[in-house]
């Protein structure tokens, strides 16, 4: 059967020299916190893929805390900063962040106002899928001295549109607020200077850019204090302990370097393709709907919305056709929530329902959409059916 | 063919899509979520609905190495289950949800919207047989393993639901599907049976009834109408019921006091004893026919069940003139509450079923 992977964002096909690279660390013995040989050996390439890291991230060496996900570099950032910060200063109790993060970001927030009285601010985004930066401007004037974080996503993973990162962290540096920004999807796909940005943190993820899953980064600037979350050896500035995955972030840094090298040329293609499938769907069904806007946005994400259908209609009958999409960030094990992305963006609940993200990466090609096209009318026809037969 | 195969997470339902993927059809897994807000672990004996289960059926489905995908189903259900279970206890009734969620979710709303996707059947793990006969027609029958038989509480669907239905267990024992299971790998091999309703997990149906009806004490009465206790809730009660009446004067007789009827107005529960119980011939309304339908003049030999494990009993069964479903029985039932569901047996096929509207 053919099979296309339109699901990149989720997860994207490992790089078979980082794998090799992953492969080779992985047969070598020896802790890098180790002081004999074998431990010197391991750290000298852990140190070299750290070195090559802050050139890809602009940032320096020892501004680089890796970890096991974005959902940890994340966690430790939120708490981390929250922690510090409130530590500081009992009044700093809001954080400010927006409607349509990931939820590896908005469930860290939302446990700190659960279990620790934190204050939440959400920045509405608009219909397109961007940052309303008044919101965000009047409420750095009304509250400033209470804030103790912004946290905003660099680009959002389901519609894929790029937030104006660069004002946010203009405004807030007004009051010297930290910001962090998740830049998962935004790494090796689009410009991304951590130096040029002036950010307080920024998480990374190897496996989105063809490294492999298990190794993400916080990027923290230089001389600030977090409070770790994960207490022990000591590794990582002190900031983060837990024996250093050497393999992982060797590979995470050969990974980079491809994606890097190759980011414009890449950057071409994909969007190319994206539109290439958009006009494909449009063609063919022209009351489907793309929810975001046409500003900046990542190369890769097309989110589309099929009137009268169920998303998660559409998602068996494309899989059985093997065609693998997503309805967005992954889903629990209960039933399937709309989009709280999509809400956000003012979508209703059913509008929600009906809508699917298509993320393609380099590996995709034309003959893939080709493929899509030929089971795009089937597979939306049944859907319909489907929808009308519960309506 | 292409199947949707429903999966609680037990084990039958995983021997079945097991079953129907080696013979060749093409299989999707779909776990139908009941509850908005599934509980994350079982409690009890419950044996669907929770996270947990939706996991075992996962796991099952990747075993078998079929796609897997949960299917919400909770407004429909608490629609047509849920509410329905309710409002039949208000009413006095004794409701079978088993048999509601058969007849309106996975044979109704789960067939249809396979069909409407270009799959042909749904298969569950219920124990009954499906024949096709002469004329490509499928018969519903009782299954082998007679302790597990599920025909009662299939026998809510009519023809066109049966032509959908795929019932792969019915030829087969019990034990020997936890034996197949285990054969094949699925985890859920020893995974407990369920028993209780699945809405309802603590088991305890009368205190869920008290939570959602209220609890107002009202009186417990003779047939005479005499006064003997009180109780919370005359909805919490069953027609037949012999046990936590709270009643310590005796009868003159000195036998066991039974419920012989259920007054939902004015929350009367009415005992006495076990002969006025005695029914030998019940009416039933709103006729599903599993098979051929019978004319209105003549009266056949069957067999009629009246509970989802109870015993079957010989009568003589009939339609009549306002199409109602009759049958005089050749010996007594006891205890019959109205809203359960009368099936008519032919040998070990099911004819009809029908909701009891009526006792004599």
């Amino acid at each position: 059967m053919t099979r296309v992977y339109f699901d990149n964002a989720a997860t994207a096909p490992i790089n078979p020299v980082a794998l090799q690279a992953y492969l080779e660390q992985a047969r070598e013995l020896g802790n890098p916190s180790s002081l004999h040989g074998y431990g010197r050996e391991a750290r000298k390439k852990v140190e070299d893929a750290r070195e090559k890291m802050a050139t890809f991230l602009e940032c320096q060496p020892n501004e680089i805390i890796f970890t096991a996900s974005g959902t940890e570099s994340n966690n430790l950032a939120i708490k981390g900063i929250y922690w510090h910060r409130i530590a500081e200063d009992k009044k700093r109790k809001v954080i400010i962040t927006s409607t349509f993060e990931h939820h590896a970001v908005l469930d860290p927030i939302n446990w700190l106002r659960d279990s620790e009285g934190a204050e939440i601010i959400e920045v509405p985004v608009d219909r397109d899928g961007y940052l309303k930066l008044d919101f965000l401007r009047s409420a750095l004037e009304n509250r400033s001295s209470e804030v103790a974080l912004i946290s905003i996503m660099h680009s959002n993973n389901e519609v894929g549109t790029i937030q104006p990162i660069e004002e946010v962290v203009k405004l807030a540096d007004k009051y010297q607020i930290p910001v962090h920004t998740d830049a998962v999807q935004s790494f090796g796909k689009v410009p991304l200077s951590f130096a040029e940005l002036g950010l307080f943190a920024m998480t990374v993820s190897a496996h989105k850019i063809g490294g492999p899953v298990g190794v993400g980064a916080l990027v923290l600037k230089k001389g600030v204090d977090i409070t770790p979350l994960l207490h022990g050896g000591g590794q990582e500035r002190d900031i983060r302990s837990g024996t250093i995955n050497a393999a992982g972030i060797i590979a995470f840094a050969t990974a980079a370097q491809a994606a890097l090298r190759n980011r414009e040329k890449n950057s071409v293609f994909v969007s190319g393709l994206r539109d290439v499938l958009a006009a494909t769907i449009k063609n063919d069904l022209p009351d489907a709907v793309f929810n975001a806007g046409a500003g900046e946005r990542l190369p890769g994400i097309l989110n589309v919305r099929f009137p009268n259908t169920e998303s998660d209609s559409l998602l068996l009958l494309f899989d059985s056709e093997g065609i693998a999409c997503s309805t967005g960030s992954a889903c629990t094990a209960g039933v399937q929530q709309p989009s709280h992305v999509l809400l956000a963006m003012g979508l209703s609940e059913n509008e929600a329902r009906s809508s699917l993200r298509f993320s393609l990466s380099p590996e995709n090609s034309k003959e893939d959409i080709d493929y899509f096209h030929t089971c795009l009318k089937k597979v939306i026809d049944r859907a319909r059916a489907a929808y009308r037969s519960t309506a | 063919m292409k199947l949707i195969a429903a999966m609680s997470g037990g084990v039958d339902s995983a021997v079945a899509a097991a079953r129907v993927t080696e013979m060749g059809h093409e299989v999707v897994g779909v776990h139908l979520a009941l509850s908005k807000n599934p509980k994350k672990y079982r409690s009890g004996a419950r044996g669907c609905c929770t996270i947990e289960d939706s996991h075992d059926a996962r796991r099952a489905a990747d075993k078998i190495g079929i796609p897997f995908y949960i299917w919400d189903m909770s407004e429909e259900f608490h629609d047509n289950v849920v509410e329905n279970f309710l409002s039949e206890y208000a009413a006095g009734r004794t409701p079978n949800p088993c048999l509601r969620c058969n007849e309106k979710i996975k044979f109704a709303a789960v067939l249809e919207r396979a069909t409407a996707m270009g799959f042909d059947g749904v298969v569950t793990g219920h124990y009954a047989q499906l024949r096709t006969q002469d004329n490509g027609e499928k018969t519903l029958h009782r299954a082998i393993d007679e302790s597990k038989d599920q025909s009662y509480v299939l026998a809510v669907l009519n023809r066109k639901q049966l032509q959908g239905a795929i019932f792969p267990l019915g030829d087969t024992r019990k034990e020997d599907i936890r034996k197949e299971a285990a054969n094949r790998g699925l985890t859920v091999a020893q995974k407990p049976d369920s028993h209780d309703i699945c809405f309802v997990p603590s088991g305890d149906n009368a205190g869920w009834l008290r939570e959602r009806l209220g609890s107002e004490v009202g009186p417990i009465v003779d047939s005479a109408g005499k006064k003997l206790g009180e109780h919370n809730g005359a909805y919490t009660y069953t027609i037949g019921q012999r046990r936590g009446l709270g009643i310590s004067e005796p009868t003159p007789s000195g036998n066991p006091r039974y419920v012989l009827k259920i007054e939902p107005k004015s929350n009367t529960v009415v005992v006495g004893e076990r002969e006025s119980l005695a029914i030998s011939e019940i009416t039933g309304e709103k006729i599903i026919w599993c098979g051929p339908e019978i004319s209105d003049e003549v009266s056949l030999p069957g067999t009629v069940q009246v509970r989802a494990h109870g015993t079957p009993v010989s009568c003589v069964y009939s339609r009549d003139k306002s199409g109602n479903l009759k049958a005089e029985l050749t010996e007594a039932i006891f205890g019959l509450a109205p809203g359960q569901a009368m099936v008519i047996y032919d040998g070990d096929r099911v004819v009809c079923s029908a909701t009891i509207s009526e006792t004599k």
